[in-house]
């Protein structure tokens, strides 16, 4: 069974890619450019095509799949195919798969489903990488606040840790929002820091 | 809990649910509205049929598509309810522009003649035009194909139509990868503003109220939950009212700019929501009278002729068979029971009947409505042609097609 994977992240591609390998597929494309892929397809003639929901090249990919000579026809995965359940997870999962008319439900499913664990697995990673970028962003802001506060108020860096965290309860707001605001304020105010 | 997600793509028609929801009126009528953006109409389709969202702004005949089963399963929509008439623009690259030297001033014949005999040299030298259309199941691409084989030329042998997604238009002109486009704003404006196109017409031009988006729903929900979709329905055309007030224009076109809708600046915006657009970059605006008609004259009402007349060109074009059952079914998707039972009493105008002869009027004409007078503007095709929807076969030989 010949698998092709289209996504613009070609991190997540690969990531899928890798759970259906360690499956024992080991007939895979990956796609990530967009210019080209329809010829790339008809190249490639795959049993199954993964593609993110949110793929821009899909209404395109769509039309071409409806006039294409070379492809073996595919179409858009169906209930007969897999269960609705399934179709509605990989959706949710943020996957779209066109398969070729034909091909058996029990060997569909087990593809579906670890792309979709795989996809998922993805988007937990990303999630992670966020939050570590945006505690480390925000660690910066309350350093800068602090310094700000220890330059014009002549305090320590408690002193001004403390002042800081003292706003934020009183305001009922998160430290760094009082961070940013005493930026914010500083930058209108044309203050150099 | 009376909470609706509705697809959109980011185009200027998508207004009404926006306005609906920004500017209160969904919140009088109890409900609340939560906008999903796509840049696919296949991303926006597929979230309706598998439960993502609620409702969707899509264009008619991907509705009709969907319920029909066209390559893929059939997936049972109902549309109450329309969210604007025409809207798009039909533009070319800054080459093709000079060799017509023609655009906007121009009546839809000449100008279609004049483009016709051009792309059947370029066919004839091999290198055939490329015009980019939104979808597949679009009335960018019927509208197109009906204009382009009313004045000469054959759009399958003569030129090339490629599907490139709205957002990606202005880029594809960029790349020199298509010639023309037929898409709604702000994607004509955008690509003018960089001055890789020119506008030259409007679908409005081809066919002056031509059926264009609507708001589709699983036709199971709209059993489910059949009173707080007509509560939504009226939110939408109190929409509509505030938004066809050119007192709000700026207004309307403020909130559209917002990231999360369209995200780019109002003032492009603008140009669709009053049809006056600058066709050439650096050039005074020109108005187009009803580019976008988003309210009044029943715009918002589901005219089952048009969903007919939509499924006469899929035929036409080999995109579906052309049968009775096809017809029927291709009706049934519009629901003006539905309009009919939200708006009554209301003191909203309603047609008296759901089926008209499309492209009959060609002066401001009274109609049989209900709940007040009911003015038709003119809808007449460039051509004249009449579609009579107790006649659908007749309309189809008149192209070659026949059962």
């Amino acid at each position: 069974m010949k698998i092709a994977i289209i996504d613009e992240s070609a991190a997540r591609a690969a990531v899928i890619e890798e759970g259906l390998r360690e499956a024992g597929l080991d007939d895979i494309a990956l796609l990530v450019e967009r210019h080209g892929v329809v010829a790339e397809l008809e190249r490639l003639a795959p049993d199954v095509i993964l593609i993110n929901l949110e793929n821009p090249s899909r209404d395109m990919l769509e039309e071409s799949f409806a006039l294409s000579r070379a492809l073996a026809r595919p179409i858009a995965m169906f209930v007969d195919q897999s269960d609705e359940a399934s179709i509605a997870e990989a959706v949710d999962a943020g996957i779209s798969a066109y398969v070729v008319d034909g091909l058996r439900k029990d060997r569909i499913k087990p593809v579906l489903e670890l792309a979709v664990r795989r996809f998922h697995a993805f988007s937990r990673l990303q999630a992670e990488l966020q939050e570590a970028r945006s505690a480390l962003a925000e660690r910066k802001t309350i350093d800068r606040a602090k310094a700000l506060l220890m330059k014009r108020r002549g305090v320590d860096e408690p002193t001004a840790y403390a002042l800081l965290r003292k706003q934020a309860m009183d305001g009922g707001r998160r430290i760094v929002e009082v961070a940013e605001a005493l930026i914010t304020a500083e930058n209108l105010l044309g203050g150099s820091l | 809990m009376n909470r609706f997600r509705i697809g959109f793509l980011p185009l200027v028609d998508c207004a009404l649910p926006v306005v609906a929801r920004e500017m209160g009126f969904a919140a009088r009528e109890g409900v609340e509205i939560a906008l999903v953006r796509d840049r696919t109409w296949a991303a926006v389709r597929d979230r309706l049929t598998y439960g993502q969202t609620d409702a969707a702004h899509l264009v008619a005949p991907i509705a009709i598509a969907m319920a029909l089963g066209l390559d893929r399963p059939p997936q049972p929509i109902g549309a109450p309810f329309m969210l604007g008439l025409n809207g798009n623009a039909i533009a070319v690259s800054a080459a093709l522009a000079d060799r017509l030297d023609m655009g906007m001033e121009a009546e839809a014949r000449p100008l279609g003649e004049r483009l016709a005999g051009i792309a059947k040299e370029m066919a004839a030298a091999g290198r055939r035009l490329r015009f980019a259309v939104v979808h597949r199941y679009s009335s960018h691409n019927y509208m197109l194909r009906y204009w382009l084989a009313a004045c000469g030329c054959d759009p399958e042998r003569d030129v090339e139509i490629r599907v490139v997604a709205p957002p990606l238009i202005a880029d594809a002109f960029a790349a020199g990868e298509i010639d023309g486009s037929v898409v709604g704003e702000p994607w004509n404006s955008l690509a003018v503003e960089r001055g890789d196109a020119v506008i030259i017409s409007s679908t409005s031009r081809i066919w002056s109220r031509g059926v264009e988006k609507l708001l589709a729903f699983r036709a199971e929900l709209l059993d489910e939950r059949r009173s707080e979709v007509e509560a939504l329905l009226r939110a939408l055309y109190a929409a509509g009212q505030f938004a066809a007030d050119p007192a709000n224009l700026e207004a309307v076109a403020d909130l559209l700019s917002r990231a999360d809708y369209i995200g780019l600046p109002a003032e492009l915006i603008a140009r669709g929501l009053s049809g006056r657009l600058v066709c050439r970059r650096g050039e005074e605006a020109v108005r187009v009278p009803d580019f976008l008609v988003l309210h009044g004259e029943a715009a918002s009402f589901p005219w089952r002729s048009q969903a007919m007349w939509l499924y006469s060109q899929m035929a036409r074009w080999g995109h579906a068979r052309p049968t009775a059952e096809g017809f029927a079914a291709a009706a049934a998707t519009f629901r003006p029971d539905i309009y009919r039972s939200a708006f009554a009493g209301t003191g909203a105008v309603l047609p008296g009947a759901s089926l008209k002869v499309e492209g009959a009027i060609s002066a401001p004409l009274g109609a049989g409505s209900h709940g007040g007078r009911l003015v038709m503007g003119p809808d007449r095709f460039f051509d004249g042609r009449l579609f009579d929807p107790d006649e659908p076969f007749a309309y189809l030989a008149q192209d070659g097609v026949t059962i």
